[in-house]
């Protein structure tokens, strides 16, 4: 037998809260980004858990569509965050709160 | 939770403990790692952690997706701009403008990851199972169980995913193009007229 599922949704949740904690304390956009696929991959993991306990391949191929999903929104925020470090060079988060170009 | 463990086989187990070692580390050193360089790494090495945990819960494919697209492709691409853009310095976590929003955010994570485990405890409501399919069938491969749902059942959403990335190509390369715009043409002659 394998190892049960609470074990891996507790790795989860615990994946998850570093890359929430990991978004809210760190100032670089890119390690901020960095800490958002951390928290997709968590959620990956949940996914991939219950596809296994309920015997239901729909869990794989949300996690299918969750991978093409990220690999759009890291090519378009990557261009973002190029576009924003051309205007000003060693930006932070902090300092992009105004919405004016 | 010591009888838990006893219920899985030793080698699951232990592949469990360090994979599950693995990823925690790296995503602590994504979090706490001053260097966006070594975060990248770090986060490298958390996806291998995530795919060996993959591999265990028998989704070989996406598995090994998992390592091509994220570790192949998307950390690479985060090494690209890193580079190119020339933040691969130290960065100083002390320095804070904010100190209270670091213990702010400490404090809901740990509230967010009490909940969480909370709730993995207990009785998931389950429902009804969908209609794609079973994992771990009698003789099926889980490649070929994933290829036939994905192509019949989730065949629309399957091409709109490709409609999806066309998009994000076209949205990139918009967001990258140099923007000429009035004002720096307008600066650009100054600088023309000076030097002439």
């Amino acid at each position: 037998m394998s190892v049960p599922a609470s074990f891996y949704l507790t790795l989860s949740a615990l994946l998850f809260s570093i890359g929430a904690v990991g978004l809210l304390i760190r100032r670089n956009v890119l390690v901020m980004f960095m800490c958002v696929e951390l928290m997709l991959n968590s959620a990956n993991l949940a996914f991939i858990t219950f596809a296994r306990e309920l015997n239901d391949v729909g869990g794989q191929i949300a996690v299918f569509f969750v991978l093409v999903v990220a690999a759009a929104e890291v090519v378009v925020g990557l261009g973002i965050i190029v576009a924003i470090f051309r205007r000003r060079v060693g930006a932070t988060a902090d300092d992009i709160h105004v919405m004016k170009g | 939770m010591g009888h838990l463990v006893l219920a899985a086989t030793v080698p699951d187990a232990v592949t469990f403990a360090i994979a599950a070692v693995i990823t925690v580390t790296g995503a602590l050193g994504v979090v706490l790692s001053r260097n966006p360089v070594h975060a990248a790494l770090m986060l490298i090495m958390t996806l291998f952690g995530v795919a060996v945990l993959f591999v265990e819960e028998d989704a070989q494919f996406l598995a090994a997706v998992q390592v091509i697209v994220y570790a192949g492709a998307i950390v690479v691409l985060f090494l690209f701009v890193i580079m190119l853009l020339g933040v691969d310095r130290l960065e100083s976590l002390a320095a804070e403008p904010m100190p209270a929003q670091r213990w702010v955010a400490l404090g809901l994570g740990v509230l967010g990851l009490a909940e969480i485990v909370l709730l993995s405890r207990g009785k998931w409501p389950l429902g009804a199972h969908s209609v794609a399919g079973t994992v771990n069938g009698a003789g099926q491969q889980n490649v070929s169980v994933l290829g036939k749902a994905l192509f019949t059942t989730y065949l629309l959403p399957f091409e709109i995913t490709s409609a999806l990335l066309v998009i994000a190509v076209i949205g990139a390369v918009v967001l990258a193009r140099r923007p000429r715009t009035a004002g720096t043409a307008e600066i650009e002659d100054h600088a023309e007229a000076e030097d002439t």
